[in-house]
């Protein structure tokens, strides 16, 4: 498709924005919003540091625990006297990066699963889902917990754990879908015209659960932020002095008394990222429906 | 509205809200049923019939959502009009299952799934009246009874899934019948039925209206129900009355090119002037209540339609003969027509 | 209903076997496995590790050491504690109490709350009630249950000092004052999260009820408005919360882990942390396996209430 759109006119190029799924997201403001938070957040994180005046490293002891607005520091410096601003970005990056490839794993591991369990049902479906079922009957921290203990906690390491326990709802979602989209009529058409199994799972089936997996997709995010805030508040996870949204909340909680904004701050950032996620997702579930809002 | 009459209904006009204003969907509707009386409304889909049963019960969503003017005339307990386009949703509910009562077309979806089918019977009646459970309960059993249901004993208890749709039906005319209203409103109660159980039905219904003398609008598409349970016949297009008489007139000689498509369409066995097997449609869609055509709403789809009449002026409601009405401009020269064609 | 139990039965059979197979792939996992205990000791030998790995028959097919755990699983020998030399289940059984008071609490009046707020949002469509409780509740399911407990603490334990800021009482006052007053934060934070899920639930459960035509049924029969809604809009709408409460738990559960670290509470998610502190394998592994265990008896016992609740399913 690609290749072609530059021998079309240009108007043709444009024709995407029509598109009624845009369309209907476009409708649903807060999902716009959550796109727009999210955006600035990214942004933020990725030039933010650039365009400070202190990087995350630069220990001021004389200038520790400066509440916000202190001269340059603004949102001031924690107990190093290290800028809370610059911690707070680099540490968004750590942390968005881990929740965003440990829901690409997932996904892959998730829908890889759902697809061959909804296809094959039978014996090997029915066993599928309750393996789904026995993982997600430990509560995913308890597990995340578990494995982080028992391994070297670098960054790859915990995006591998989160995204080894947040894989179930989404084999679970795709599952349902490709067991009833193979009910369907075009299946059978496949099948008549002697396509492989892998085949139809893959080139048939899957492209059309896509819808319910990018809304999944976008609640895996969200989670899999949550995640690791928590562990690395816990000490599992990323370690210091890699930054990350959870292990500033845990420097801070000693101080809570007495600078209270070391912990709110990068609370309400994890709130933010996460809440921009959850927005996106209604949005997307909402716009892939199908169906027009009935008053 | 008379002694002898159970509901008279006058100027019933429904509108929509739609953006910042309303879209009418059924305009100046004018009936009365009488006491023993069934009238049949029909149309297709989307004609309003629904929307006008609705409104009289007050059902449609509430106002500022929806406007209803106009009046629907009853009785109340004690003889005295009430009427219920001007009731608050307070009283309404008061006579809604007391002085008319509907039944729905779908018997399973009608019926609440986690409660036993006596209970939502008894349901009915200790709203209206207070009774003691024990009461109410065999008050209920007397109405299976008298609908005609088998083991009325055992099938108090039983739940609505546990019943044929036959059956279900019946227990949604006892709950509509269990306070004696005085009028009942039938919405295609027998669509979703099989054809035998379909005349069960209607027979079950005939009798008891028999009984208590109420008067029934039954709503329907199927001109052969209408035939089999109606006295008079009022044919609905898009939220009009077209045309209006008792069931001789309009079934025998229908004047209205509407009404005359309608019968057109259903299937006989020898159709005079139609190749054998070949069954009559009225082509086209009904209109969008929000964009409706100019002058007559029918003519887009009328075989008789002439451009400069028919596209200009709306029709109003005639009286052609005693007690039979009709919309259209050009029913004197079709009669001629089919007069001549005889 | 004897078919539909006894499926029941069955499914949950087959977790519960899987679910230990889970755990015990997790179990030698653990850096040294089995064998921690001593693997970090240098006074021993490689020969005396070896020989203490042949008596705790390490060196056996890992099929039969399975089947071995699994059924010291179950008859009750869940290991001892590396601690204190306690049998788990003891231990476990020592704060389960804690954690069953802060979620059953929790979770009480996040039904009661959120079954309110999803009905009446439900009832009263798009009006400025449902949009803010639309949009509170995906704000509130993102928040990080800790951070809003350090918040919470920080403001009314640290700033106004109207609550205590954690543990389960005071010591020297147990009084049942004392403990509710303990009790308030950790139970309002944990079921923030619980409130927001439970009431968007309970909306869209609700909307698809109002729109059966057995509520139409209902109101031409004249029934009154507040009667259709609790009569028959909740209690159809209650029939598919049942299930989701069950498929809550090990969130619930996950949430209490949560609070209970932030506020101190001696529970089991206390329990959990403290043994990953000490590199307490088997009370680890024991909390591991007790908390899956509780999630499919809550999942059985949903689903036994639902037939029991939804005659359909009672009598199919």
């Amino acid at each position: 498709m690609t290749t072609a759109t530059h021998y079309l006119p240009a108007s043709r190029r444009w024709a995407w924005l029509a598109n009624p799924t845009l369309r209907r997201f476009m409708r649903h403001k807060l999902a716009v919003l959550g796109v727009v938070m999210i955006t600035v957040l990214i942004l933020a994180c990725v030039f933010g540091p650039y365009l400070l005046h202190y990087n995350d490293l630069s220990i001021d002891i004389r200038n520790r625990f400066a509440p916000p607005f202190t001269g340059n520091h603004y949102l001031g410096t924690d107990a190093l006297g290290r800028d809370t601003a610059a911690r707070l970005l680099n540490a968004g990056r750590i942390s968005l990066m881990v929740g965003f490839c440990a829901m690409l794993i997932s996904i892959v591991i998730g829908t890889l699963i759902g697809v061959i369990a909804g296809y094959y049902r039978g014996w090997v479906g029915a066993g599928l889902m309750r393996f789904v079922d026995a993982f997600l009957s430990f509560p995913s921290v308890f597990l995340v917990l578990v494995l982080a203990a028992f391994t070297k906690p670098s960054p790859m390491m915990i995006t591998l754990i989160i995204a080894v326990t947040s894989w179930m709802e989404i084999s679970r979602i795709v599952e349902a879908e490709i067991r009833s989209l193979r009910e369907r009529d075009f299946t059978l058409a496949a099948r008549m015209i002697g396509a492989s199994n892998r085949w139809i799972m893959f080139r048939e089936l899957m492209p059309n659960a896509i819808g319910p997996i990018i809304v999944a997709a976008t609640l895996t995010i969200a989670n899999a932020i949550l995640l690791e805030a928590y562990i690395s508040f816990l000490g599992y996870g990323i370690q210091p002095p890699l930054p990350s949204w959870g292990n500033m909340l845990n420097a801070a909680q000693q101080y809570l008394g007495k600078a209270p904004w070391l912990a709110i701050i990068p609370g309400l950032a994890i709130t933010l990222a996460v809440t921009s996620f959850n927005f996106i997702g209604d949005g997307l579930r909402d716009a892939l429906d199908g169906r027009s809002d009935l008053k | 509205m008379n002694a002898d009459e159970k509901i008279a209904v006058a100027h019933l006009n429904v509108a929509f809200r739609k953006g910042a204003g309303y879209v009418p969907v059924v305009h100046d509707i004018n009936f009365t049923i009488g006491a023993g009386e069934t009238m049949a409304l029909v149309g297709e889909s989307g004609s309003g019939k629904s929307v006008t049963s609705l409104a009289i019960m007050k059902l449609l969503a509430e106002a500022p959502k929806t406007r209803i003017d106009g009046s629907a005339i009853v009785a109340d307990r004690h003889g005295a009009p009430i009427d219920l386009v001007a009731m608050g949703e307070q009283q309404m509910r008061h006579v809604r299952g007391n002085r008319v009562a509907m039944i729905f077309q779908e018997p399973l979806t009608s019926l609440n799934p986690v409660h036993r089918v006596g209970d939502q019977i008894a349901e009915a009646i200790r709203f209206h009246q207070s009774l003691s459970k024990a009461d109410a309960r065999a008050r209920a059993l007397a109405l299976l009874e008298q609908v005609g249901i088998p083991e009325p004993v055992k099938r108090l208890d039983c739940y609505p899934h546990e019943l044929s749709g036959g059956m279900r039906q019946r227990v949604m005319i006892a709950i509509a019948l269990a306070m004696e209203p005085d009028v009942l409103i039938a919405d295609e109660p027998t669509t979703a039925l099989d054809v035998t159980v379909q005349a069960q039905i209607l027979d079950l219904l005939r009798n008891l209206q028999k009984k208590n003398g109420m008067a029934i609008l039954f709503i329907t598409h199927n001109f052969g129900v209408v035939a089999e349970i109606a006295d008079r016949v009022m044919v609905m297009y898009a939220g009009r009355i077209v045309e209006q008489g008792s069931v001789s007139q309009v079934l025998s000689s229908p004047r209205m090119p509407y009404t005359r498509g309608l019968l057109a369409a259903v299937p006989r066995f020898e159709q005079a002037g139609l190749a054998q097997g070949e069954l009559g449609t009225i082509a086209g869609f009904v209109p969008d209540p929000s964009t409706p055509p100019s002058g007559c709403a029918f003519h887009p789809r009328c075989g008789y339609s002439i451009a400069g009449r028919c596209d200009q002026q709306a029709p109003v409601l005639e009286e052609i003969e005693m007690g039979h009405q009709l919309r259209c401009v050009r029913w004197r020269e079709l009669a001629t027509e089919q007069e001549g064609a005889r | 209903m004897p078919n539909y139990i006894l499926n029941r039965l069955g499914q949950s059979a087959v977790v519960l076997v899987l679910v230990s197979l889970i755990g015990f792939m997790v179990l030698n996992l653990a850096p040294g496995g089995p064998m921690s205990q001593f693997a970090l000791n240098p006074g021993m030998s490689q020969a005396e590790l070896d020989r203490i790995a042949e008596q705790l028959g390490l060196k056996r097919p890992l099929l039969v050491q399975y089947i071995d755990w699994f059924s010291h699983l179950f008859v009750g020998d869940w290991g001892h504690s590396f601690r204190d030399g306690r049998p788990v289940l003891s231990v476990i059984a020592g704060h389960l109490p804690a954690t069953l008071l802060l979620m059953g609490t929790s979770t009480l009046l996040s039904i009661v709350i959120g079954t309110w707020v999803g009905v009446l949002g439900a009832v009263r469509r798009y009006s400025v009630f449902d949009t803010l409780a639309t949009v509170g509740a995906m704000v509130a399911l993102s928040i990080p249950t800790f951070w809003f407990g350090l918040v919470a603490i920080f403001f009314f334990s640290l700033h106004l000092g109207w609550l205590p800021a954690g543990n389960m009482y005071t010591i020297g006052d147990q009084s049942l004052g004392d403990y509710a007053i303990h009790l308030v934060l950790p139970v309002l934070v944990l079921a923030l999260v619980n409130v927001a899920i439970w009431s968007r639930y309970m909306r869209s459960a609700t909307l698809d009820v109002i729109d059966q035509d057995f509520v139409r049924t209902a109101r031409a029969k004249g029934v009154p408005y507040r009667r259709v809604l609790t009569h028959h809009v909740i209690r159809n709408a209650l029939l598919p919360m049942i299930t989701l409460a069950g498929l809550q738990i090990p969130t619930i559960l996950g949430g209490a882990l949560v609070t209970e670290t932030v506020f101190t509470w001696p529970g089991m998610g206390r329990l959990f942390l403290d043994s990953l502190g000490y590199s307490d394998y088997p009370v680890i592994m024991g909390i591991l396996m007790f908390s899956a265990v509780l999630v499919l008896l809550g999942n059985l016992l949903a689903d036994l209430l639902i037939g029991v609740a939804d005659p359909r399913v009672r009598l199919a």
